[in-house]
């Protein structure tokens, strides 16, 4: 057992207490607390996903199986799950060095990064564990912290947002509650693995169940019919944590759970795959239209969120049909990696337009495209990040986005799924078509305001070299389109889904 | 919040330190007996909340103790994350949550290893916790009535 896999829980939950204590008495302690222990858990996490090729499978409390039963609490560290893992810890790291100046406007500055650490800690706990029933305490634990963040800035609408939130929230984690509570009583167990060999092929039981799952995860993640609350929650969060919510919690605790449990707990069947596919295509087009309206800079971010969503669960989709219908497995593996490209491309460019939507605000005090203009002379570096993430977003080579959603629409063809194609296509023209809205109006357009030139002027130093980080990134990520690259990050994750019934053995070993 | 009357009173003051010893006695033997940390831990904050309705309260002296609260949940959750994490460095295997005490005779006071320490902890942070979340609504409806 590799000791390195439970201090994902560790650090981020010990860090959070100790900041609470000695937070008092130390200024500025918890910002660079949980900066530097972000930073070695990103340099963990690539340690493991370069290094350590194969499943990792924990043992909490070593305590072994009695009789093929998994007694233990399992943590279970597979290719799909390092992905997760990569994307919380650099996100975080930069979103954190991003807070660094960013905080320094609120008064409680200590209870900002508490909160933030539960959070990361959460989502850690989240994707780490093997077992049905600490997901959910998992699930609890940073969508409680979730709560509280949206909040944050005590303003009426803030308010009012966090409580849309925690009551869509909370009937979420009620349904899910539910779902697991129908699979411990029909199956006796709770571990993911062990549910999978347990649980019966086809049935209505195992629709019902499904359902749950789909209903409360898709509240957590925001596909289309259960979306309302993402463009509030996302868009009245100080800025810092909406590129969080959008960038990492709802792939964390919500997509990475429904594909994990639909690929590796449940058998795949077709009219369920097909239920899937067909909220990630509504979700994808009506986010997408929903966007070209918005005038609020945030909300139109929130929006696209739900229409990329759309694309990652497209993607994902298309292989969970082919697989289902039993074609080709080459087929399936591209459209899932397609998927789970742009989901790690999402985090990366969703992430960097949050941050220079929050630079924006935090020079201007307002988010209102209609208020603003002509700041690509004063602000440079956050205009120069704001447009590499808008051409990243709309597919524009040679950025990230451009290589996942080619991916995504060749593997469409070659599953012979043309409408889908062609409607991924006409999505990623809708989605240039709001960015360059948000670009004229926010950026360029210089005849509507004239700021006054001693106020408005690049972002401190902190905030801008996170942004530069993450342009980058959206540059540099296009290279995992290579097969080399492609092979160490994306193909074991892909294996990780595509293997489904591979999962159960490799955890509990039958 | 203002007090209640004296016979509320007196018999607040003879009870509360008779329910507070009950939850002692619950944490104590948690791996014993039914209850442990967390059913131990809501009877104590009860004596708390028990002194403060029956006592009133004055809202700076309420903040202040809310403060003291806080101190004592995060060292609790924190004291429960070191145990687990010696675990890790003491018990030779590496694991996480592992027991590294001797688990002495099934039965006695101090037996099951590190389970009572663990229980001792969640105590008081389940003490600290209920406790706060009533002195939040308490604070809050003092300053929603001024």
């Amino acid at each position: 057992m590799n000791s390195l896999v439970p201090l994902f829980i560790l650090i981020p939950l010990g860090s959070a207490m100790i900041m609470s204590i000695l937070g008092r008495f130390i200024k500025n302690f918890g910002k660079y607390l949980i900066t530097l222990a972000l930073l070695f858990l990103t340099g963990i996490t690539f340690h493991l996903i370069i290094n350590v090729p194969e499943v990792l499978v924990y043992k909490v409390g070593g305590f072994a199986d009695v009789g093929n039963i998994p007694v233990a609490i399992y943590l279970v560290i597979d290719g799909f799950t390092k992905i997760l893992l990569l994307i919380i810890s650099l996100v975080g790291f930069l979103v954190a060095l991003y807070s660094f100046s960013y905080t320094t406007q609120y008064t409680a500055e200590r209870k900002f990064y508490i909160l933030f650490s539960l959070m990361l800690a959460g989502m850690y706990g989240m994707v780490v564990s093997g077992d049905i029933f600490n997901m959910y305490v998992f699930l609890e634990i940073s969508s409680m912290a979730a709560y509280a963040l949206v909040a944050f800035g005590l303003e009426k609408h803030q308010l009012e947002a966090s409580f849309k939130y925690q009551v869509l929230g909370g009937v979420a984690s009620m349904l899910i509650l539910m779902g697991i509570g129908f699979i411990y009583w029909q199956t006796g167990t709770l571990n993911v693995a062990d549910i999978a060999t347990q649980l019966p092929v086809g049935g209505v039981f195992i629709k019902f169940v499904a359902v749950l799952f789909i209903v409360g995860f898709g509240l957590k993640a925001a596909i289309f019919p259960f979306h309302s609350w993402l463009p509030d929650a996302h868009s009245s969060a100080p800025s810092p944590i909406s590129a969080m919510l959008s960038g990492v919690l709802i792939k964390a605790i919500g997509i990475y759970v429904l594909f994990r449990l639909f690929f590796n707990m449940f058998a795949l069947s077709y009219e369920l795959s097909l239920a899937i596919t067909v909220l990630g295509v509504l979700s994808m087009i009506i986010g997408g239209l929903l966007a070209i309206g918005q005038w609020d800079i945030k909300r139109l971010l929130a929006y696209s969120s739900i229409s990329q969503m759309g694309y990652v669960i497209l993607g994902v989709g298309i292989g969970m049909l082919v697989l289902s219908k039993g074609g080709s497995q080459v087929i399936a593996g591209f459209a899932i990696m397609g998927g789970l490209f742009h989901l790690l491309n999402h985090s990366v460019f969703k992430g960097l337009l949050f941050l220079s939507a929050g630079a924006v605000e935090y020079r201007t005090g307002t988010r209102d495209m209609k208020k603003l203009g002509g700041l690509a002379e004063l602000m440079p570096v956050t205009s120069g990040t704001s447009m590499i993430a808008s051409l990243a977003i709309s597919g524009i080579p040679p950025f990230n986005g451009f290589f996942s959603k080619l991916i995504i629409i060749i593997a469409a063809i070659q599953a012979k799924y043309y409408t889908l194609a062609f409607l991924a296509v006409l999505v990623s023209i809708v989605t240039i078509g709001y960015f360059m809205k948000l670009q004229k109006f926010t950026f360029y357009n210089k005849d509507k305001k004239i700021w006054d030139k001693a106020k408005i002027k690049e972002v401190p130093f902190s905030m801008a070299l996170s942004m530069i980080l993450l342009a980058v990134l959206c540059l540099g990520m296009s290279l995992l389109a290579i097969p080399q690259f492609r092979d160490i990050f994306l193909q074991p994750a892909v294996k990780a889904l595509i293997e489904t019934v591979q999962y159960s053995v490799t955890v509990i070993g039958n | 919040m203002k007090g209640m009357s004296i016979i509320v009173k007196k018999i607040c003051q003879i009870l509360a330190p008779v329910i507070f010893l009950f939850g002692l006695y619950v944490v104590a033997h948690g791996h014993l007996t039914p209850g442990g940390g967390f059913a131990g831990g809501v009877i104590m904050a009860s004596s708390f909340i028990f002194q403060i309705i029956a006592y009133g309260s004055i809202l700076p002296k309420l903040r202040h103790e809310e403060h003291g609260l806080e101190f004592l949940e995060s060292g609790a959750i924190l004291g429960f994350l070191v145990i687990a994490a010696l675990g890790l460095i003491l018990s030779g295997t590496s694991i996480f949550f592992a027991e590294f005490l001797n688990k002495g005779t099934a039965g006695n006071l101090i037996s099951a290893g590190f389970i009572p320490i663990e229980n001792i902890v969640v105590g008081a942070e389940v003490c600290a916790g209920i406790s706060i979340i009533f002195m939040a609504l308490a604070v809050f409806k003092d300053e929603v009535t001024k």
